[in-house]
């Protein structure tokens, strides 16, 4: 065993530590002594010692094999290649035993086994694979079912919340729909034809357990477009203390619903004169607030679907951004031939136009929101506006003039061009 | 005049092999110098075509920051220093 003092010192702290695991680890597999001392090495120089590698793969698919190796092969040979694979993941992470323990068998077998689960990607991560054993243990992977994830300029597994399986509050059915959009982007999850990584994360309502806001190019977020649902017998039981607040584990006993609820409701939008709660639902934002806080009394409406956010991403090119809003409200049904078609009208507007590792978020900031709403053929919403518009030139198009001259008055439901 | 698929095929390995080393090409600068000498060729024909080169292993995926499609070679990374 390599020599880990400053390693060891991360296991006498409160929290369970990762070098416990990969001690016991490499009690089998000396890689996993290798990482050990490599790591060590790095903390003490402040340097790494990964390199990337950019060819290693599976016959014919480009994505879900990151390359690594170790600058230090003599010394931590177990580390002379160290692959990463990515392993699409089931709709919200569901396993048998049964389907962990062969996914563990199959990594003990072919790799380190260290793995991962999950990355933030979504997928399950094997850390640590030798070149020639890729290709078995693909083999070995796909002979029971599973398959290889994206990576690289390809579309990204698509990843989910629980939805409906678990949780009362999903608007649409979010693991459905993200096996389904698996399923219908194969080609581009495995064979990387786009300027960069486009990623679809589904949430089940605006809580966004899976934060598609931030972190999806394509981020697909449940809503309802009709009122909240009111129990006010159970709004009364909350304002009593007869329902505890966070089931008995908020730090408070009671609710106290005008400043806790209604103040705090960023529309200002409901109102509460001390036996009824009022909500103007014209006026409600769907920010979910007043719902978790009464989950027992508040329910989303039952006229549900999903809204369609585009472009978030952590800084590349440009600094980070989150998703903007471009369909208010779609309907979320099987086999959700809306959100592909949408898909593919992005991807390939995209695509065409879209700088080597330009993500689809900042070709928009590029070329503007209005050229990519008019590639996509999608109406311009008011959803959409961020921020009132602060630049006084404004360049019509001839097709403005056009519309005005028959009669146009703003823009309307069915699209910004009359003709 | 679109090429029969075969053709395509080999149009694109001789583009992949002139630019080895020299360019790396993205599927799409693929598909986009194709159809500027083909503007009638089906893009699904030219994505295919790409698979079949991939699949037979006479071209591969790699990734330097974006992936690209290259000739099969050696990978720096992996060489011993
Ligand atoms: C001290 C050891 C390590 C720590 C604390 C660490 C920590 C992390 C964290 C926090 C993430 C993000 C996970 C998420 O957001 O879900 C991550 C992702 C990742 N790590 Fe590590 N890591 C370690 C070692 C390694 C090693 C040794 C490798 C490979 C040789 C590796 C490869 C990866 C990869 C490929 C991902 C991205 C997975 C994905 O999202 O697709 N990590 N790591
Ligand atoms: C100077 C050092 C490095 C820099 C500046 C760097 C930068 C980056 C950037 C910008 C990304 C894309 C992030 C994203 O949006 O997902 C990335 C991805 C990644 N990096 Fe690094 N990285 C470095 C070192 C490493 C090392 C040492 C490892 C592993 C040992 C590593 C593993 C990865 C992996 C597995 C990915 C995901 C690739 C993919 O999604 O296709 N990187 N890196
Ligand atoms: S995003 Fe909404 S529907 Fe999905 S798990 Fe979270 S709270 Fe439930
Ligand atoms: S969901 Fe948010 S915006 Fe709507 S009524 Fe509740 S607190 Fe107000």
């Amino acid at each position: 065993m390599h020599k880990t003092p400053m390693l060891d010192h991360l296991e006498s702290g409160p929290w369970p530590s990762f070098v416990k695991d990969l001690k016991r680890m490499a009690a089998q597999k000396s890689e996993v002594n290798d990482l050990l001392g490599q790591l060590e090495r790095s903390y003490r120089e402040k340097i790494t010692h990964w390199k990337h590698g950019g060819i290693v793969g599976v016959l014919g698919y480009g994505s879900g094999i990151i390359g690594r190796y170790s600058d230090l092969p003599e010394e931590f040979p177990g580390l002379e290649h160290f692959h990463t694979m990515r392993i699409n993941h089931p709709s919200a992470w569901f396993y048998s035993t049964q389907a962990l323990r062969e996914l563990c068998d199959i990594w003990d077998k072919h790799g380190s086994g260290v793995l991962n689960l999950h990355g933030s990607t979504g997928d399950i991560i094997f850390l640590g694979c030798r070149t020639e054993a890729l290709e078995p243990c693909f083999a070995d992977l796909t002979a029971k079912g599973w398959d290889i994830g994206g990576s690289g300029s390809a579309m990204r597994s698509p990843s989910c919340c629980v939805g409906p399986a678990r949780c009362e509050w999903a608007c649409y059915d979010t693991l459905e729909a993200c096996y389904q959009v698996t399923q219908e982007f194969q080609f581009d999850l495995h064979r990387p034809s786009y300027p960069y990584k486009f990623k679809y994360k589904f949430s089940g309502c605006p809580n966004d357990c899976v934060a598609a806001v931030a972190r999806a190019d394509l981020s697909v977020i449940g809503v309802w477009k009709d009122d909240i649902r009111i129990d006010q017998s159970a709004v009364e039981a909350y304002a009593a203390g007869e329902i505890k607040p966070r089931g008995g584990g908020a730090h408070v006993d009671k609710l106290d619903i005008q400043a806790d609820v209604v103040d705090l409701c960023p529309t200002h939008c409901m109102s509460w004169d001390g036996r009824k709660l009022t909500i103007d639902n014209k006026n409600c934002n769907h920010c979910m607030h007043c719902i978790n806080l009464m989950p027992q009394a508040l329910r989303p409406g039952t006229e549900t679907g999903a809204t369609i956010l585009l472009g978030s991403h952590a800084p590349i090119l440009e600094g980070a951004q989150m998703s903007w809003v471009i369909v208010p409200f779609m309907e979320m049904e099987p086999p959700f031939d809306e959100v592909k078609d949408l898909g593919y009208r992005i991807t390939e507007w995209w695509a065409e136009h879209g700088k080597n590792r330009e993500r689809v978020g900042e070709l928009i900031m590029r070329l503007g929101m209005r050229a990519f709403l008019e590639a996509v053929e999608l109406p311009p919403v008011p959803q959409s506006v961020i921020f009132p518009r602060s630049n006084p030139f404004f360049f019509w198009k001839q097709s403005d003039f056009d519309a005005e001259a028959k009669g146009r008055k703003y823009y309307t439901k069915e699209g910004f061009d009359v003709d | 005049m679109a090429l029969p698929k075969d053709e395509l095929v080999e149009r694109i390995y001789k583009m992949v092999e002139a630019a080895q080393g020299k360019k790396q090409l993205k599927a799409k600068d693929i598909e986009k110098a194709v159809l500027k000498e083909y503007p009638d060729q089906p893009r699904n024909d030219i994505k295919f075509a790409i698979k079949e080169l991939i699949d037979s292993g006479r071209c591969v995926y790699t990734y330097f920051g974006g992936s690209y499609i290259e000739l099969p070679h050696e990978e720096g990374a992996a060489k011993k220093f």
